[in-house]
């Protein structure tokens, strides 16, 4: 084996490992955002969890994804999620329980779901390993030339998705203004 | 980081659907035991992340951008359902003083 061929093997057995370590990570961030007491806590839990998705993204060549997972998840929708916490003022007095036989069945319905999906992954067992073929794949260039090509009619509808939900979320936090 | 991502070869296909569904499936029990209509909205953007990276891992493994094409339109509609949802939560909020799903149980009729 040539030098060039080593270490080409310690970098893959590198990448894997950061592979393992994010997806750890990430699943045990997203319990917390689910275990936590505290909303504000869930808020920032959430906040790591989305941190380790955009890693995921950069190991998958991604780049793309990355940022634009960095920018409107970490930054707008946290940001509005943080924001209608504090203007409620919710903290962990306010906080409402369920009853513990609901967190229990709850749970178990989870582990059923979870069971259902990775014996129906096992059984059409695909363990290829996954290849980057085209380095360029998720860059802004390639990802471009489909957004303006192919998927230009959804690219546009979008644009009408977003202006309906910014007109329908100013119109549904105005104040009533027909009692004053 | 040119040398990881070209190196990006050792990870099986199935252990990103495993994660993936891992994922998705707290953010299921989340919705499940949850009572803060908040956390409930957190629960689903953790499933939406779920699918977006699945998409991602399926789109590298065949080689096809409009994976990722799709993951870029899943962000657009997750923005808008969480602008119009906190807005909801913001009325419901202040009709009810209480962000608790339970209150809303009359709207069931």
């Amino acid at each position: 084996m040539t030098d060039e061929e080593t270490n080409k093997t310690n970098n893959k057995l590198m990448s894997t490992q950061v592979f393992y370590f994010v997806a750890t990570l990430s699943i045990i961030f997203s319990l917390m955002v689910i275990f936590a007491k505290n909303p504000i806590h869930s808020v920032l839990y959430l906040i790591l969890t989305f941190f380790t998705f955009t890693v995921h993204y950069v190991l998958l060549n991604a780049q793309f994804l990355a940022v634009v997972n960095f920018i409107v998840y970490m930054g707008a929708i946290m940001v509005l999620f943080l924001f209608v916490l504090m203007l409620l003022n919710l903290n962990k007095e306010t906080e409402p329980v369920k009853s513990p036989l609901i967190k229990i069945v709850g749970v178990i319905a989870g582990c059923c779901l979870v069971v259902t999906l990775v014996g129906s992954f096992k059984a059409a067992s695909i363990n290829s390993p996954l290849i980057l073929k085209n380095q360029g794949l998720g860059l802004v260039e390639n990802l471009g030339k489909e957004l303006f090509g192919p998927f230009l009619l959804p690219f546009e509808l979008s644009s009408l998705l977003l202006l309906a939900a910014m007109v329908g979320a100013v119109l549904l936090s105005k104040r009533d203004e027909v009692e004053a | 980081m040119e040398n990881l991502t070209t190196q990006m070869a050792g990870v099986p296909l199935n252990h990103y659907i495993y994660l993936c569904a891992i994922i998705f499936t707290i953010g299921v029990i989340g919705v499940l035991t949850r009572r803060n209509a908040i956390v409930i909205f957190m629960s689903v953007e953790l499933m939406l992340n779920a699918v977006n990276l699945l998409l991602t891992a399926f789109s590298v493994h065949s080689n096809d951008p409009s994976g990722q094409v799709f993951v870029f339109f899943i962000m657009t509609l997750a923005a808008a359902e969480v602008a119009v949802g906190l807005a909801i939560i913001v009325m419901v909020y202040r009709s009810t003083k209480s962000i608790d799903i339970n209150v809303l149980n009359r709207l069931k009729w």
